[in-house]
């Protein structure tokens, strides 16, 4: 927007058609994008909120402005339970795709030193994404089933007698498939941030005496904040807002907060589980600002 | 009509439609000239809703190649093969799209326009009737009405006996006092919420090759000799009915009504489910017929609530998999076809003409090879043969290959259907899938059950 600002002024004067202040051309600039969020995300989200005030019965949901829906959330300790359920995954998934994510993008970036091949390794992060991620998280289960390849497998080398049955059906699986799906979210802007590193930057620490390591500390992590950031803000909202992976992937033995919506969903009990969303939103709004708090993508962005 | 499909059992309709409804027509040649008026209004969709029934003036004939009615309903009975065959047939065209329950419950709520005929179970219809977005079906309108099992009409079977009403029994919410009313008719009324079409009796499915003993009983389900290898289905009105008929099995407790549970049941019965699921005795709770066939295919569980079908796919891999009959009987389940309540007009008698299609035997024979019901026997039969009738209704053992709707391979020839008969399967009805009064409790009950 500021750039607008800069613009020659000659060119907003040529015509005397054309006789809008830069601050208007930047409004009107910024009206498509404003008129479409407005229309298909700040309406729906209003409508969301107001339905989590209306009253219920079995069969009909009735306007009218009551707190229940929300007492009900604060109070149930089923809510704390989906809640920390939700974030311990989180958090796990998380840290996993951060670390992994992390890794490839540094080794893509500063260790593959052509850029052709860097650029072809990079796609090849994206292959997997070709098929549906439904398919992908699927497949998991014949391979970590009782019966399934990997337990076969271990068998057969003798390395168990018994087939692992933690392997399927449980927290581990949820989290195989988060990290499965979700790196690629991690290490895409990861990848953006440090190729914008300058090597020189890099250089001058080594020659300053830096240790690998602390080339990594000082300067590549900081510099890759904005990636580190807009990676974090992606997996955590996949993650806070799953039900399918969660359901799949645990048997149906692990809930999730909007697997819980989602069981209000199918009895339509619609002001409840708006209330359940209002709060899901809170949340994860929450801990966006957070980052965003922590790192100015904005500025880091435009850098 | 009743002499429709007389023809061996072959495919097709052997009497053509377009034919019967010309003879309808020129049958009502004599018609007044208002009577026509009124139609021809209609059919420009000037006066929706007038008095012509059943009866089509010229002018309605071919208007009528126009209309396209889209059926909504489950991929295991809103089957594409069926609304090919019904355009077929009628001259006017049938759209089908699949949907989840839950997905085409809250649409019907929510965008009752969207579609013209629902597919849904009746235990979806305590939901949907009191908001209104149905309605009733005359029936007077719907001719097989007096041929359909008397578990719909009377709610008792062909021996007198009374079916169970623990849970949504069909009968309970088959009949409603008026077309728009939003309560149900306690007792046969003229007007109908749906019509039946298909059904069956649920049990659970077991691996005999890994049990390696008979299953009689629905307490074998919580077993602890099964740990870690029992499913459940992920739905609670299905499965508090499964878990309710193992409890009620294994002498905890006597339900006053399984299918309509007061708060203290529903605590208990989540309180065993809980301890269950602690002690690490389900490996999986599955929502979808393919969750359900690998779970049992693959090993990891050899006992679980199933579907008949998925225990034939699962046999159809060559794996061995039975339908075991239970001592306490059956969890039921049925599916109607209701009218939305926007339906009006023409579009509303082609509506009435496609669900006396849809019991008028094909589509009967065609899911019987499924493993479903039709709840017109007398029509289906027309449409299988001798041997597909004695395998799938009879109970007798099947003398040549049992094949499926697509022609693929069912049973090997010797086979008989597990549960035997028609009605020793159906006239053992233990409960019904349900909706509970307490429903509100019971979904926070059991998202409790699905987090611990």
């Amino acid at each position: 927007m500021g750039r607008h600002r800069a613009a020659p002024p000659l060119l907003s004067f040529q015509s005397s058609m054309m006789k809008l202040s830069p601050k208007t051309i930047s409004y009107l600039q910024v009206a498509p994008l404003t008129l479409v969020l407005l229309v298909f995300l700040g309406i729906p989200l209003l409508a969301v909120l107001a339905v989590s005030f209306f009253d219920y019965d079995d069969f009909n949901v009735f306007p009218a402005f009551i707190s229940m829906n929300y007492v009900e959330l604060i109070t149930s300790s089923l809510t704390y339970k989906l809640y920390l359920t939700t974030l311990k995954f989180t958090f796990i998934v998380w840290a996993l795709t951060l670390v992994i994510g992390f890794t490839t993008a540094y080794f893509l970036v500063f260790h593959v030193r052509k850029l052709i091949w860097a650029i072809a390794l990079f796609l090849l992060c994206t292959v997997p994404f070709w098929t549906s991620n439904i398919i992908r998280m699927i497949s998991w289960i014949p391979f970590l089933g009782r019966n399934g390849i990997f337990n076969q497998t271990l068998i057969f080398l003798g390395i168990t007698d018994k087939p692992m049955d933690f392997l399927l059906f449980s927290d581990f699986s949820v989290v195989i498939a988060y990290v499965h799906l979700l790196t690629l979210f991690m290490i895409v802007p990861l990848f953006n941030s440090m190729a914008r590193i300058d090597p020189a930057v890099m250089e001058a620490a080594v020659d300053a005496g830096a240790s690998r390591w602390g080339v990594i500390t000082q300067v590549v992590i900081p510099l890759s904040k904005t990636g580190i950031a807009l990676g974090s803000i992606f997996v955590i909202a996949l993650v806070m807002g799953d039900f399918f992976v969660v359901r799949v992937m645990s048997g149906g033995q692990t809930a999730s907060v909007v697997l819980a919506i989602s069981n209000e969903i199918t009895l339509l009990q619609y002001p409840p589980a708006a209330a359940s969303a209002v709060g899901l939103l809170v949340m994860v709004t929450l801990m966006v600002s957070g980052i965003l708090r922590l790192v100015d993508v904005r500025r880091e962005l435009t850098r | 009509m009743d002499t429709k499909g007389r023809n061996g059992g072959k495919k097709g309709n052997p009497k053509n439609p377009a034919k019967a409804k010309k003879e309808t027509t020129w049958a009502n040649r004599k018609i007044s000239r208002r009577t026509l008026l009124k139609g021809a209004a209609a059919a420009v969709g000037l006066a929706a809703g007038s008095g012509v029934i059943g009866k089509f003036p010229t002018i309605w004939a071919q208007k009528i190649k126009d209309i396209k009615l889209l059926q909504v309903g489950g991929s295991y009975s809103s089957i594409i093969d069926i609304a090919k065959q019904a355009t077929k047939d009628l001259g006017f065209t049938i759209e089908m799209q699949n949907a989840s329950s839950d997905a085409l419950v809250n649409r019907i709520a929510t965008q009752p326009k969207s579609l013209d005929i629902a597919n849904i179970e009746y235990v979806n219809l305590p939901l949907l009737i009191p908001r209104g977005v149905l309605q009733g079906i005359d029936r007077k309108r719907f001719k097989y009405w007096d041929k359909v099992v008397p578990i719909f009409t009377k709610g008792k079977y062909p021996d007198g006996r009374t079916v169970s009403r623990q849970g949504v029994s069909p009968y309970e919410v088959q009949y409603i006092p008026s077309a728009n009313a939003k309560d149900f008719h306690d007792g046969p009324s003229g007007w109908l919420t749906g019509i039946p079409i298909v059904y069956n009796a649920d049990t659970l499915g077991i691996r005999p090759d890994l049990i390696k003993r008979p299953i009689e009983h629905w307490h074998e389900i919580l077993n602890p000799e099964f740990r870690g290898k029992t499913a459940f289905m992920d739905m609670p009105s299905h499965g508090m009915m499964d878990a309710s008929m193992a409890i009620e099995s294994r002498g905890d407790h006597k339900y006053g009504d399984k299918g309509d549970m007061t708060p203290a049941e529903i605590d208990l019965t989540i309180k065993v489910l809980i301890d269950a699921k602690k002690a690490g005795h389900f490996r999986a709770f599955w929502t979808t017929f393919d969750e359900s066939v690998n779970l049992m295919a693959s090993g990891e569980v050899v006992i679980q609530s199933m579907w008949s079908p998925a225990v034939t796919a699962v046999r159809a891999r060559g794996i061995p998999c039975y339908y075991a009959p239970l001592k306490e009987g059956y969890r039921a389940w049925a599916d109607c076809l209701s009218l939305m309540g926007h339906l009006s007009g023409m579009k509303l008698d082609a509506a009435y003409e496609y669900m006396n299609w849809y019991l008028s035997g094909w589509q009967g024979g065609f899911i019987a090879k499924q493993g479903y019901y039709s709840s017109v026997p007398e029509t289906a039969k027309n449409f299988m043969s001798e041997d597909e009738w004695g395998y799938w209704y009879e109970g007798k053992a099947a003398k040549g290959e049992i094949k499926d709707p697509y022609g693929n391979h069912m049973e090997n020839a010797g086979h008989v259907r597990d549960g035997g008969a028609f009605w020793e399967r159906m006239g053992n009805v233990a409960c019904w899938n349900t909706v509970m009064k307490e429903n509100r409790y019971l979904i926070r009950k059991w998202n409790e059950f699905i987090a611990a």
